[in-house]
């Protein structure tokens, strides 16, 4: 078996069964970065020394018999999840040198099941980007084609799992950044339920709109990752209190694709497939939904009649939340400071134009003009309406069917530089996922087939609030009679 | 629509962010195609519809009145750019 | 110079003589008096070392969410109930954005649209407008509480402690209701008994846990429109609120009378010069760019939840001045000043209560006692009235044995005195320092025949009309016994030989 394919089920498997420990596992992945990274720029920090530590400690879990699925598993972490004592950047010259003292509760979680924390990933900065081009540590190549972006904003934790950098990594979603850049890399991404998964310590670009969630090789993995992060935090207001399915027992529950497919109704919104979309995206969804069919289940048109606002709402509210959330990078508690300012104001202002690059500050220019005196309503306010309508549809939409099939992203992974000068064309290349974000509901993105040069293509599932176990259950299904997740850059 | 430069500049102080000759032409040149994008939004009738603030409807949850806490102050100062005597420093403030 | 420190006492009475009319409205903030703070789980213990009360929750570091204080909520209904205000069942945070190196996040968690309490009011006395105005209270909402920024004795900067922010904060925002100083004196002493009544606040204006800004404009009596007003800060007592707004309504006054206009502006008020000036310009107009809080959910109330704070609210300050005008035959004035504090209240009808346990219900006498006697004594020592040296049962003694008329009201004052200085049972230190007032007819009449024989032209002078010798025969009766003798008693038995 090569190792740097591994799923996490197979790991996991080998961990337990003692074929393989921890820090054998760790090592190798340790050894690959070292190879493999300065090329692909997969990650801004590997901490090698702790995550040997954490395996050690996972060995000895694991001898002892106390071991959970994910005990010894080493994973990749957006580098905005933050750790503690272990330097989290959000790929901003302003976060540089930060070191938190305190753990998010998603990372917490995860190494409390003995996961093996590898590194912290390259990202878009402060997730804004669909690309991995506004790092300040520079951009990501994707593993298909170095020439290419690993799509954004979590292209760091893409490209480490495509390019077998680590087991598994955790994303962040705001607008697709976990659904885009799986497709455009050939994984496994699924974004939960806004409040299903805690955001404290995650650090915020849009409260209203971010989830983490695994980035996985494939929907399996996805499961086995979820169950670890996913569950009530007393320490997040906005997270929910429900008890979290057994995903991993409802994804195959002993039966056959076939049967739990059987009567299944897919809705395919008609919005999605329009002119922007690329032939060969439409081909893959196209065989796709043949082979939804060909399993049992039923798929028929539905309308998502606002799909077209998404783009205007998202970015006027993410870009409004975003400019209050990054007010604290002030200067003064964390974070870069000027070199001799001449007084406060002058601290402020140098501290944040130096410290934040140039998509940041386009973003916190534009969400300070939407909120601002004489503009609030117009924008902000018709775009929180428009929002509602927006998650109507997709209400509506669940009373006709039991979950949506789209593409992720409107075509393959583009090349690096084209479109970095112009926001716009940038931005419109969220179409197909920023809803999900500002409806709230799951969506998992997975492979479909691949185009012309070899890059691969990402179809999405979008279900019901909390029915995360569902999209889980079907896209097990489709991976179970197709292959293209176990396709390979390597 | 279309934003001019004192309206570039104006949104830059709010922001404290300091813009060069050439970024306020680039933001005015940029934010105004971007809000041109918005503009559809106001064709849709939207009176009788409720804002939506939250991705997921539910209520705050509320925490008991409980000190939880211990002195973090070394580990927090320490992330901080200048510090002193156990404070944060900033530059002379002049109320 | 003179002539404007002069004029500063008597602002609202400058406006009556011109012929303007004064308009105030104040906001006050008022920390609540939670054990942890509003966000997160720091002590809002005052007076710690820098930024020991602090975590990166209320510091405002990368990636924290606040989590609602569940007692800040409760103590924000309470005090909607008690100024009679609307408690809404959906009401919302929301952020003001703004930075300053005190606010951490570079926004302020307060509530905007939609807060909790809306349309109340309390009644004041009024000294020009007479008894029982009412004065209305626009909103309350919840906030946090900024930082503060050190800047006397360091050199080359300034510094910031966080230890404040994040403790929570009631604003309370009054309609411009209020037409003089002393009105608004009036209405913060009102709010400050109130939201002590009920365990809120503490009311503390020199430490700042109870907080007034003034919202100043004046007007020609009569007109409709307001003027232009400007606010008042840095009022740290309530003096300094009355003080500061005589000022501001004599500048303002006497800039219309020369033809100028005023200018909105904030001023921040200087005790020490008695005068305000403009607060330095900040950089940019103020656009806080509210919006509602995307990390915390609406806040859901239900009735009943409303319901149960409602039914264990304390009586509060007005409930029980008419209370013990009834119960107590006290005048509106005096149960207005015994009110003006729960402790004062108890401590009166704990001494009420032990004078009638003596047999003497009359409570008029306790009033006068403790808002006389007692008040002096505590005012010249400084002493809050739950410190007092005198117990309610020692002082409730002492007026039961004034009202039997065992102990003459001087004598009770010396008594008074050693109870201040040496404690000890009233009755005891009368007794043994052979005080007790002499009651007796027997001991009377043998005085006051003393006197008569000592005196035979007084008394002469008495029977042929000059009734004014009464006073003199009594002080003569009086002196006789020591000061011990019942003096309506000696009366009595001097009128009664004196027409033998």
């Amino acid at each position: 078996m090569d190792l740097a394919r591994i799923t996490l089920k197979q790991a996991a498997d080998l961990l337990h069964r003692r074929a393989l420990s921890a820090v054998e596992l760790t090592q190798f992945f340790l050894e690959r970065i070292n190879a493999h990274n300065p090329t692909l720029n997969a990650y801004i920090t590997v901490d090698a020394e702790g995550a040997l530590a954490d395996a050690r400690q996972a060995d000895a879990c694991l001898a002892r018999g106390e071991a959970t699925p994910l005990t010894g598993i080493p994973l990749a972490v957006k580098d905005l999840f933050c750790t503690k004592g272990l330097r989290t950047t959000c790929a901003s010259r302003m976060l540089a040198d930060f070191i938190p003292p305190y753990e998010s509760t998603v990372t917490r979680r995860l190494r409390e099941a003995g996961m093996v924390v590898l590194g912290k990933t390259n990202m878009d900065e402060f997730a804004m980007g669909s690309s991995n081009e506004t790092s300040y540590f520079g951009p990501v190549k994707n593993p298909w084609d170095h020439s290419r972006i690993p799509g954004g904003s979590s292209g760091g934790s893409a490209a480490a799992v495509a390019a077998g950098l680590c087991v598994a990594a955790l994303g962040t979603d705001t607008g697709g950044s976990i659904r885009q850049p799986a497709a455009l890399s050939g994984i496994t991404g699924l974004k939960p339920t806004y409040g299903r998964v805690s955001r404290y310590g995650m650090i915020a670009f849009a409260s209203s709109l971010d989830q983490a969630g695994p980035m996985t090789r494939s929907v399996e993995d996805a499961a086995l990752l979820l169950q670890g992060m996913a569950g009530h935090d007393p320490l997040d207001s906005t997270s929910i209190d429900q008890a979290v399915e057994e995903y991993v027992e409802q994804l195959s529950g002993g039966v056959s694709a076939q049967e739990r497919m059987r009567g299944l109704r897919i809705g395919i919104p008609k919005e999605y497939f329009t002119d922007g979309l690329s032939e060969s995206v439409h081909k893959a969804l196209q065989e796709a939904i043949e082979r939804f069919q060909e399993l049992g289940a039923q798929c028929q048109s539905v309308s998502l009649p606002t799909t077209a606002y998404a783009i205007p709402t998202y970015y006027i509210i993410a870009p409004a939340e975003a400019s209050s959330n990054l007010a604290r990078y002030d200067g003064i508690r964390f974070g870069y400071r000027c070199e001799q300012p001449e007084d406060l104001l002058d601290m402020f202002a140098r501290s944040r134009s130096e410290g934040f690059g140039a998509e940041v500050k386009r973003r916190i220019m534009l969400g300070t003009y939407v909120l601002s005196s004489g503009y609030y309503d117009a924008y902000y306010r018709q775009a929180q309406k428009v929002r509602r309508l927006i998650a109507d549809d997709f209400h509506n939409a669940f009373t006709q069917v039991d979950l949506l099939l789209t593409p992720t992203a409107p075509e393959t992974a583009f090349r690096i530089g084209e479109k970095k000068e112009d926001p716009v064309k940038m931005y419109l290349s969220d179409i197909f996922t920023i809803n999900v974000n500002l409806a709230g509901l799951p969506a998992l993105s997975l492979p479909c087939g691949f185009d012309a040069q070899n890059l691969p293509i990402g179809m999405q599932l979008i279900g019901r609030p909390l029915q995360e176990s569902s999209l889980l259950r079907v896209g097990h299904s489709f991976q179970q009679v197709t292959d293209w997740h176990q396709r390979s850059p390597l | 629509m279309s934003i001019d430069a004192a309206t570039v500049k104006h949104v830059a102080t709010l922001a404290r962010l300091r813009v060069t000759p050439e970024e306020v032409a680039q933001y005015a040149e940029q934010l105004s195609r971007i809000l041109t994008l918005m503009e559809a939004l106001g064709r849709l009738p939207t009176e009788d519809v409720e804002p939506m603030s939250h991705a997921v409807a539910m209520a705050i949850p509320e925490r008991e009145d409980v000190v939880c806490h211990l002195n973090q102050r070394e580990a927090l100062l320490a992330c901080a750019p200048e510090s002193e005597h156990g404070h944060f420093c900033v530059p002379k403030m002049i109320e | 110079m003179n002539h404007k420190k002069i004029a500063l006492r008597s602002g609202t009475e400058q406006a009556l003589a011109t012929g303007y009319e004064t308009v105030i409205g104040l906001e006050v903030h008022a920390q609540m008096l939670t054990q942890s703070k509003i966000f997160c789980g720091c002590p809002t213990r005052f007076g710690a070392d820098a930024n020991t009360q602090i975590c990166p929750v209320c510091a405002a570091f990368p990636g924290v969410l606040p989590v609602l204080n569940r007692e800040a909520v409760q103590m924000a209904i309470k005090t909607g109930l008690a100024i009679h205000g609307q408690i809404r069942l959906l009401s919302e945070f929301s952020r003001k954005n703004y930075f300053y190196p005190d606010l951490p996040a570079g926004y302020q968690i307060s509530q905007y649209e939609l807060p909790i309490v809306e349309q109340g009011h309390l009644m004041i006395d009024s000294p020009e407008r007479g008894e029982g105005i009412r004065i209305g209270i626009t909103r309350i909402h919840m906030e946090v509480d900024a930082g503060k920024s050190l800047h006397e004795g360091i050199v080359g900067g300034s510094w910031v402690d966080l230890n404040r922010t994040g403790t929570p904060l009631m604003e309370i925002v009054s309609e411009p209701d209020l037409r003089s100083s002393a009105e608004a004196g009036e209405y913060l002493k009102k709010l400050r008994a109130i939201v002590r009544y009920l365990g809120v606040c503490d009311g503390n204006m020199e430490e700042g846990s109870f907080r007034c800004d003034a919202n100043v404009s004046v007007r020609l009596r009569g007109a409709s429109a307001f003027g232009t007003r400007c606010e008042l800060k840095n009022l740290n007592s309530i003096r300094n609120v009355m003080r500061a707004i005589d000022y501001e309504v004599e500048r303002q006054i006497e800039l219309l009378e020369e033809g100028g206009k005023v200018i909105q502006e904030t001023r921040l008020w200087n005790a020490d010069l008695n005068s305000s000036r403009p607060m330095r310009g900040k950089e940019d107009a103020h656009d806080y760019r509210y919006f509602p809080e995307p990390d915390l959910p609406p806040l859901r109330l239900t009735a009943e939840r409303v319901a149960a704070i409602s039914a264990v609210l304390p009586e509060l300050p007005d409930a029980k001045a008419l209370r013990f005008q009834e119960q107590y035959q006290l005048s509106h004035y005096d149960a207005g000043v015994l009110t003006s504090s729960r402790e004062l209240a108890d401590f009166f009808e704990a001494v009420a209560a032990e004078a009638a346990a003596l047999g003497q219900a009359n409570a008029k006498m306790a009033a006068n006692w403790v808002t006389g006697e007692l008040a002096a004594r505590l005012n010249r020592d400084g002493v809050e009235i739950q410190h007092s040296p005198v117990t309610p049962g020692q002082l409730g003694k002492l007026v039961a044995m004034i009202q039997q008329g065992t102990l003459s009201g001087k004598l009770a004052k010396e008594v008074f005195e050693i109870l201040c200085n040496e404690g000890g049972d009233p009755q005891q230190i009368a007794e043994q320092r052979g005080m007790r007032q002499v009651s007796d007819e027997g001991a009377i009449d043998a005085a006051i025949e003393q006197v008569l024989a000592n005196n035979p032209e007084d008394v002469a002078q008495y029977r042929a009309g000059k009734s004014k010798i009464l006073g003199f025969l009594v002080g003569q009766v009086m002196k006789a016994t020591q000061g011990k003798a019942n003096p309506g008693l000696v009366n009595q038995r001097l009128l009664a030989k004196l027409a033998e």
